[in-house]
């Protein structure tokens, strides 16, 4: 039981908005000790997964490509890209982007597409210029949501593609996992099971953003 | 072969570059403790397979001191104009797309290339060595047709680091607490905890336990995969496997995405929902998860729904 102090503190420390590195060091002291480990072996454990998980950081490298385009007018040529299509309205090229994404992370090209590489330079822009065209007053507030939703609109994209691959890492875990428990399953079983929640998760936040759509043209009308 | 181990190496360079450059940086006040910092993720990427673990612990925490001490800040300006940036764009136009999409074209060409001919790279590490390449293959025909300053895609990459800030490591420390907490054998716990929750002899109360406790459990470990073994041994396998017989294809592939649906909802996904704030710069850090709520709930009841309808 006492080894659910880590998870107090974080939930407590995240609500008190502390700083959250501070708050996940002390987490991992606190649960480690709970578990009776001594302070230099929590820290070894802790050092040794921060190694281990060094894939999860070397997606920055994007970050002087993005900049250079990006002083070059990367986003301005993204915007009036959109300006210059009729049709291209908000609603469309969102619902276009979850498709995509979808559809590629169902082949296990996972990678490909994501925040720092076609989020901020492409995506968001895009989408913040197809909501102006249909609402040319519209606010901060606003255009943060739209924002916001780009990046919704990939997370969903990529959680809801990836488990019909058959080689993704969460495949392999359930089959690992329910082997241990003898049960043997081909990693088809999961992928196929995986496409109805993949339907269902493309209807509602489709439906989701055709709304978010109409809600930015209401505005337009209101103003 | 290129292998894993190189891009590692690549990672470390563009970190000290960018400590270096922030170091030069007299705008920001904190530049000192920028460069620290960076610089410590650049010694982590080079050095961190020989440091040893519990170095690499005291890399951790020096890196959490920083930015605990507040010691982490951005220089005010280094923005290229807007104005600047709309002449350009009208000049360039297209070739700043086509620059933009080599990333991704690379990475999916070179997904497939190094799984069909061996021995180029580590076939395991496929779309993360070709996502490497990528960058360097788009940085070097955009210097070529742009000609900039020698020193600007790393300046102005350095600048969208900063506004990123401390964040841009929140993820590989999430990841690094789910470690111990395995070691620390929380999961257990609160597999024990919910398996001694649920009502006896209903079926649905019984898969409602498991979806609910893959999401809620996700959220706070922030990732499905160390819920799932958890949540099977408290509830998927007992009940909703043994004693009601469900398919345990099902149980578990949708249990899992479930699961996903409680990744929607929390801070502890740093990668997808906080990262992503910042770089875009929301002035509310959880502007994605609030975008995604109305999404994540409906989906976790379908799930629900969809295990019930399908397993049994």
């Amino acid at each position: 039981m006492l080894v659910l102090i880590g998870i107090a503190i974080i939930i407590a420390g995240f609500l008190l908005r502390f700083n959250p590195l501070l708050v996940i060091m002390a987490s991992a002291l606190a649960t480690g000790l709970a578990a009776g480990l001594d302070i230099t072996a929590i820290i070894a454990a802790f050092g040794k997964a921060f190694n281990d998980t060094r894939y999860v950081s070397i997606i920055w490298i994007v970050l002087p490509v993005i900049g250079l385009l990006e002083a070059y007018g990367l986003q301005q040529h993204a915007r009036s890209l959109i300006a210059r299509m009729k049709g291209a309205t908000l609603g469309r090229l969102l619902t276009g982007y979850l498709l995509l994404r979808q559809a590629m992370s169902a082949a296990g090209l996972t990678s490909v597409a994501g925040h720092a590489q076609t989020v901020r330079p492409l995506v968001a822009p895009m989408a913040e210029a197809a909501a102006e065209a249909q609402n040319p007053a519209l606010s901060d507030d606003q255009r943060e949501e739209v924002k916001a939703y780009s990046a919704a609109t990939d997370n969903v994209g990529l959680f809801f593609g990836e488990d019909i691959f058959l080689a993704i890492g969460s495949i392999l875990l359930m089959k690992g996992v329910l082997e241990g428990y003898g049960y043997v399953i081909e990693p088809l079983h999961f992928s196929l099971w995986a496409i109805p929640t993949a339907i269902a998760a493309f209807l509602i936040h489709g439906f989701r953003l055709r709304r978010l759509d109409k809600r930015m043209r209401a505005a337009e009308r209101g103003a | 072969m290129i292998t894993l181990d190189h891009v590692y190496q690549l990672a470390g360079i563009t970190f000290a570059l960018f400590a270096l450059l922030g170091l030069y940086d007299r705008s920001n006040p904190k530049r000192f403790g920028n460069a620290a910092f960076w610089g410590l993720m650049a010694a982590s990427m080079i050095l961190g397979d020989y440091l040893g673990d519990f170095y690499n612990g005291l890399l951790v925490l020096a890196l959490v001191a920083i930015a605990g001490a507040g010691q982490i800040g951005r220089s005010p300006d280094g923005e290229v104009p807007a104005e600047l940036q709309a002449t350009r764009a009208a000049q360039y136009g297209h070739f700043l797309l086509l620059v933009a999409l080599i990333i991704p074209v690379v990475a999916l060409v070179g997904t497939f290339l190094f799984k069909w001919v061996p021995g180029l790279a580590d076939p395991k590490q496929a779309t993360l060595i070709s996502l490497a390449l990528g960058v360097l293959i788009a940085l070097a025909v955009g210097m070529a047709r742009l000609k900039p300053a020698p020193l600007l895609p790393l300046q102005q990459g350095r600048r969208l680091l900063d506004s990123v800030g401390w964040a841009a490591i929140l993820p590989q420390m999430l990841a690094s607490l789910g470690a111990v907490f395995a070691i620390a054998g929380v999961g257990d716990v609160v597999g024990g905890l919910i398996g001694t929750a649920i009502p006896q002899g209903s079926l649905f109360g019984a898969v409602l336990a498991f979806g609910l406790g893959m999401a809620l459990f996700t959220m706070v470990m922030g990732n499905a995969f160390a819920a799932f073994p958890v949540m099977l041994a408290a509830v998927g396998m007992p009940l909703l496997i043994k004693q009601y017989g469900g398919d345990p294809a099902v149980v578990a592939a949708i249990g899992m995405l479930a699961g996903f649906c409680g990744t929607l909802m929390t801070p502890m996904a740093a990668n997808f929902n906080l990262v992503p704030a910042a770089l875009l710069e929301l002035k509310n850090p959880y502007g994605v998860i609030k975008a995604q709520i109305g999404t994540a709930l409906p989906l976790l009841a379908v799930n629900i729904f969809f295990i019930w309808l399908f397993a049994f």
